[in-house]
């Protein structure tokens, strides 16, 4: 008996010290490839983002014809949620426990990624540069395993909520917010930014995500008299309310927030005379704005738009988002080098230094480390004039060093 | 399926009492190799599949509770998806907010949905029909803006739900006494997952041999007689008031019980989970499981589940589009579900004998 004893207690000793060696965990990865999930909305009423996943696709593609990264090609496999969370659960683990994916990219959306902030950080799977701007990816005390990408969206609030204040200071405000965390995180932001002025907020109007349009939200908006219009609107409800305000003469300083800023799928829907005056904030460069024209990242991902994606619109911010996102992922692939454990990942992630990622607006670059998850974090206030984004003010900051 | 083995001389099957039909003996050899099925899952599968199958069971279990309303009883439901949506919320405060086990709130769920289920079942006497599906359709579209509305947001966390089992991170417990982690040789990630598929195939397991009970019973038989004809149940005495919103009341229990479970295994809820989608989406596994035939619940459930994944594989934009063609073949292929299939193959085996 003696000797299985000590048979058992080498066994065990090995198996401890196989676990300590083992704390890396390598997933998803051989000599040959590396494999990446999404989770996008391809349908529902959030389709609009389905074009960053697709965008992403091509670009790994275009990576994976050119020999990939490190001698490995990338296995993107994306799903549909249909921007609903439950589903969103479901495609999470369906990456991560039968897909064996090494990190989830770009899921997008802020219920959905609510959905499965926990699961990913229990299971300490990378749920990188997430396609949405709360402020609570940004946490790596409690949810080391998740990261932002975008600015946050109080940070972005507080700048709308400064303008107004220095340049309209009697405004009367109407609110429209998406009923949802996203939203929340907007007009929190906006509200705290305000301060005492929060009491000149004469309106403000919830909608739900499952709402077939916003036109009574609009109209009962206008018969508040408010002079200034906070849009804090998904893509297709944002067009709904610019065309609907525009219907109905009303004709409020209208700021729209930044996540439906896209000239392809958000204006001109909407009608670009209805869109004249619109003001937000934005980082990156306006595909159709001229003065970024003969700009080299601009050129470069219009080559990269006519070769891999020739259907994809040229016009949209969100192909542009989608092609930054990626190069963003393929710089941590690079500097994790062969060490594709998920832990090592996770660390490059959180130690990029002053990287400028293509399309962004000049000037901004992206940094981060283990305690700032807030990867771009400077803006500048933008107007548009009828046909495209025109840049004013200077680049505003809150870039940790 | 067994059902085509014709190298049982139908004559072996041959019943002496003439009330039992041919083929009577396929059932119970059915059910225990599904059972067996089933039981070999979590030593066999890994973690997604498991809560895959969790899935199929906790809709298996809703599919049943509408089977007896509308298969057995006769009244039309689109609102189902309101119970579980009930029951899902009544399990996720419970363990969230005061600390329940999950397993303790599958009866308070039941006896709420009841409630519920049973003073439904009051109005619903006064409809038949289309409009009682009218009206439950009303119930299943307004029970998600419920769920929203500002005053309910602190018990229901709003748009935002409730996510469970906050102190363990996100995962339900395991008791000690059943060694989950050795028993299927999981690590202590998969284990609530496994322990949950667990505890639904007993619930689905109870729930199953509690209704068969029920339906062969009286009570089953007067339910089954106001389907049939409802006049001449009243005047053999039936009391088709109470028999009816007994109907409506334990179905919304069975069905309550799903949404704890289905709670338990997603370890999220949000009103946007119980969309007017789930009410049409178990009707349609009613309907491809056989209505009136309860363990034709077990194909719906599967159905409802893998169809639209394969849909979705076909081609991520048409998903919708190809689930339509799916279901539309299988009313093609089945008209009656796969419940009326395999009676029509039975038969067929009493014919040739």
């Amino acid at each position: 008996m003696t000797f299985t004893r000590t048979a058992l207690a080498t066994t065990a000793a090995a198996a401890l010290m196989a676990g300590a060696a083992a704390a890396q965990t390598v997933v998803g990865v051989t000599d040959a490839s590396i494999k990446i999930g999404s989770i996008n909305p391809y349908s529902g009423p959030a389709s609009a983002y389905g074009q960053i996943g697709e965008t992403i696709d091509k670009c790994f593609e275009m990576v994976n014809a050119g020999g990939g990264i490190n001698g490995r090609t990338i296995d993107f496999i994306a799903y549909d949620d249909g921007y609903q969370p439950p589903r969103t659960v479901e495609q999470a683990r369906k990456l991560v426990e039968s897909d064996k994916v090494a990190l989830i990219f770009q899921a997008l959306g802020t219920p959905t990624n609510s959905a499965i902030h926990r699961y990913m950080n229990a299971r300490k799977v990378p749920h990188l540069f997430v396609a949405t701007g709360a402020s609570k990816w940004g946490d790596p005390e409690n949810y080391p395993w998740t990261m932002g990408w975008q600015p946050n969206y109080p940070t972005e609030a507080k700048i709308y909520a400064k303008y107004i204040q220095d340049n309209l200071p009697d405004a009367k405000i109407a609110i429209l917010y998406q009923n949802d965390d996203y939203g929340k995180d907007y007009l929190n932001g906006f509200k705290e930014g305000l301060g005492d002025a929060a009491s000149q907020i004469v309106s403000e109007m919830p909608y739900e995500v499952a709402d077939p349009t916003v036109d009574s939200q609009v109209i009962s908006m206008k018969a508040s008299g408010a002079d200034v219009f906070f849009n804090i609107t998904t893509p297709k409800f944002a067009a709904q309310a610019i065309k609907k305000a525009h219907e109905i003469d009303w004709n409020p300083t209208h700021f729209l927030n930044n996540v439906s800023i896209s000239v392809g799928s958000v204006l001109k829907p909407a009608g670009l005379e209805a869109s004249k005056g619109l003001i937000t904030v934005g980082y990156q460069m306006d595909p159709t704005d001229p003065q970024f024209a003969d700009h080299p990242e601009r050129v470069e991902w219009v080559e990269f738009m006519n070769e891999w994606y020739p259907d994809g619109d040229q016009t949209s911010s969100f192909t542009a988002y989608g092609w930054a996102a990626c190069q963003t992922m393929i710089h941590v692939l690079e500097q994790s080098g062969d060490d594709l454990s998920r832990e090592n990942i996770m660390e490059q992630a959180a130690n990029i230094r002053n990287l400028r990622v293509p399309m962004l607006l000049p000037g901004i670059t992206i940094n981060t480390s283990p305690t700032d998850f807030n990867p771009i974090e400077s803006m500048q206030l933008q107007r548009f004039n009828g046909e495209s984004w025109e840049l004013f003010g200077d680049l505003i900051g809150a870039e940790s060093s | 399926m067994a059902t085509t083995d014709t190298t049982v001389p139908a004559a072996a099957v041959e019943p002496a009492a003439p009330a039992k039909p041919a083929g009577a003996w396929l059932g119970p050899v059915g059910l225990a190799a599904l059972a067996a099925v089933l039981i070999a899952v979590p030593f066999f599968a890994e973690g997604f599949f498991v809560f895959q199958t969790t899935k199929i069971l906790y809709y298996a279990i809703s599919i049943m509770g509408l089977n007896l309303l509308t298969g057995i009883n006769g009244q039309f439901s689109l609102g189902h998806g309101a119970f579980v949506a009930v029951g899902a919320y009544v399990t996720a405060v419970l363990v969230e907010f005061y600390g329940m086990n999950f397993i303790a709130t599958l009866p308070i769920c039941a006896l709420v949905c009841f409630c519920f289920g049973f003073l439904f079942g009051f109005p619903a006497l006064r409809l038949e029909g289309i409009y009682l599906a009218l009206a439950t359709f009303a119930l299943a579209v307004a029970t998600p803006q419920i769920l929203k509305l500002s005053p309910l947001e602190g018990i229901t966390g709003g748009v935002q739900g409730i996510y469970l089992f906050s102190p363990t991170f996100g995962e339900p417990p395991v008791p000690s006494w059943f060694p989950v982690q050795q028993l299927f040789g999981v690590d202590e990630f998969d284990a609530g997952t496994y322990w949950v598929y667990v505890v639904t195939l007993a619930v689905a397991a109870a729930v199953y041999w509690l209704l068969t009970n029920l339906v062969k019973s009286r009570t089953g038989r007067a339910m089954m007689a106001i389907r049939d004809n409802p006049i001449a149940a009243r005047s053999m005495g039936v009391d088709a008031r109470f028999y009816k919103t007994m109907a409506f009341g334990i179905s919304a229990a069975v069905v309550g019980v799903a949404g704890g479970l289905a709670a338990a295994s997603t370890k999220f809820v949000a009103p946007d989970s119980f969309t007017f989608f789930l009410s049409v989406s178990l009707l349609v596994g009613l309907v491809v499981g056989g209505v009136g035939w309860l363990p034709g619940a077990i194909v719906g459930g599967a159905f409802i589940v893998f169809v639209p994944n394969y849909a979705e594989e076909i081609s991520k934009g048409l998903s919708g589009a190809f689930f339509g063609v799916f279901l539309i073949l299988m009313i093609y292929v089945a008209p009656n579900g796969v419940g009326g299939l395999i009676r029509a193959a039975a038969g067929r085996l009493k014919r040739s004998g």
